[in-house]
């Protein structure tokens, strides 16, 4: 970080790379933070409205069948996230860019939480459907499975104090644990048979879920990506501002 | 590194407990399970391949925090930091140190601990070549959690938390060979995983380990 004397013109990275400027980054996540908090409403609101009151019940699942708007968004996002967190690592390992560790730091907790959402909707539409809260098939197993390692990676952010040392080796814990996760889903796919129904969405097949379910639960889908992102935005700035307070803190206190 | 490796077998042997603490807690579970389940011994026939490889597994992870922990005080770490030898090989000659003292003497007892919980005569073979198979792969996935957590204090419930999440895919595999020789079943399929997954990890995980053991150290 420091700027040495001999070299007066420092080349100011441009483009996305910018936004590694904590200013920078402040400034623009400041900008579309209301739009994005809008939108997510918005997105959400129409979402599960049009979900449901307005589709027709399934005619084996009953009404049952719309916890699909909360369950499959959250279910999405609880994998996507660990994937951001995966990449936001890569880039803090790569190019020490502090904004991107904390970006790591931040999305986490969203993370857990939709993990969260997702086992629980789905524990309480299997009473119902499957006669119980709770079965070790393969995707509930695997999301069990991601949800330890969230905590891990949360716990291994609170225990350490020197902050560059907690970015560093969470970043790694994240790498390693991506390659377990991963890991454990094959392997607990192979120790139990599933319970749960396959990819209903997949772009490429044939079977999916009717139009009527498919586009109310596009729009959730996209208003949990924005209420993602607009969470992790808010909460990287929160890291942002909380490390500058301690640095003004310290600076105050050496003098 | 024979050296290492010979130094880090007599302080295990010496300080007491290297060998013993492991295999007395596995005692301890295999004598405690029937307590929690009942005494049926078609039950515990049952449950024994699993029951034996978690209560290793777990002994396992007990004797983690001291893989690496009193070296870090004493300033061991930062000598063979500084040392000729990588890191990386440290690091895999205390993982095979520690599983020498731990892992092995759990394959060997195994068999016996085996009869309290009434094994079916087959599973003899395969619950000892799989614990053989997957020992050392919980030593050295053991050992990136110690190198993760060991600038922690007390950071030994916190490895708890981060090793056994990645000990689930050889816990998997390793049980159901046990499983599968206990019940008569075909058991090459998960023993070829188990293998694959042991291979890998030796192969991989000393790096994972030395890169957080550097960030610790600097």
């Amino acid at each position: 970080m420091s700027v040495t004397d001999d070299k007066p013109a420092i080349k100011r990275p441009s483009g996305f790379w910018s936004y590694a400027n904590p200013v920078k980054f402040l400034g623009f996540s400041e900008r579309i933070l209301p739009a994005l908090w809008v939108l997510s409403a918005a997105c959400l609101a129409l979402g599960l409205v049009w979900g449901f009151f307005f589709t027709p019940d399934d005619f084996r699942q009953g009404s049952t069948v719309k916890i699909i708007y909360l369950h499959v968004p959250s279910a999405l996002m609880a994998i996507n996230a660990w994937f951001m967190m995966l990449v936001a690592s890569l880039i803090w390992i790569v190019r020490r860019h502090h904004v991107s560790a904390l970006a790591a730091r931040a999305a986490a907790p969203v993370g857990v939480v939709m993990t969260l959402i997702a086992l629980v909707t789905g524990a309480i539409w299997g009473q119902p459907m499957w006669g119980t809260w709770w079965a070790w098939d393969p995707r509930l197993t695997s999301f069990l499975i991601l949800f330890l390692f969230y905590l891990g990676y949360i716990a291994l952010w609170e225990a350490i104090e020197d902050p560059d040392t907690a970015a560093d080796l969470t970043a790694v814990l994240c790498l390693v644990g991506t390659v377990f996760a991963v890991l454990s889903r094959y392997a607990v796919n192979f120790w139990n048979q599933g319970l749960h129904q396959g990819a209903s969405l997949s772009l490429d097949k044939e079977e999916n879920v009717a139009d009527v379910f498919y586009f109310p639960l596009l729009v959730c889908i996209a208003g949990f990506v924005l209420l993602f992102f607009a969470l992790v935005l808010y909460r990287t700035g929160t890291e942002i501002r909380l490390r500058r307070t301690r640095a003004l803190l310290a600076r105050q206190g050496r003098q | 590194m024979t050296a290492l490796l010979y130094r880090d077998l007599m302080l295990a042997l010496r300080a007491g407990g290297g060998f013993g603490l492991g295999l007395a807690f596995f005692l301890i579970v295999t004598v405690l399970v029937p307590f929690g389940v009942g005494p049926q011994s078609e039950l515990l026939a049952r449950i024994a391949p699993g029951i034996l490889w978690l209560g290793a597994l777990l002994a396992c992870l007990l004797s983690l925090d001291r893989l690496l922990a009193l070296d870090w005080e004493d300033g061991t770490l930062d000598l063979l930091a500084t040392s000729p030898l990588p890191l990386e090989a440290a690091l895999s000659i205390k993982a095979l140190a520690h599983w020498i003292t731990t892992g092995l003497p759990l394959v060997v007892a195994a068999p016996l601990f085996g009869v309290l919980l009434n094994l079916p005569g087959p599973g003899y073979l395969w619950l000892v070549v799989s614990l053989a198979l997957g020992t050392p792969a919980l030593s050295v996935i053991g050992t990136f959690g110690a190198a993760l957590t060991v600038g922690i204090k007390r950071g030994g419930l916190l490895m708890s938390l981060l090793v056994l999440p990645l000990y689930v895919p050889t816990l998997i595999f390793g049980a159901e060979v046990a499983r599968r020789g206990a019940a008569g079943l075909e058991t090459t399929t998960p023993l070829l995983m188990l293998a694959g997954i042991t291979a890998g990890v030796i192969a991989v995980m000393p790096f994972a380990s030395a890169a957080a053991l550097r960030i610790n150290l600097r």
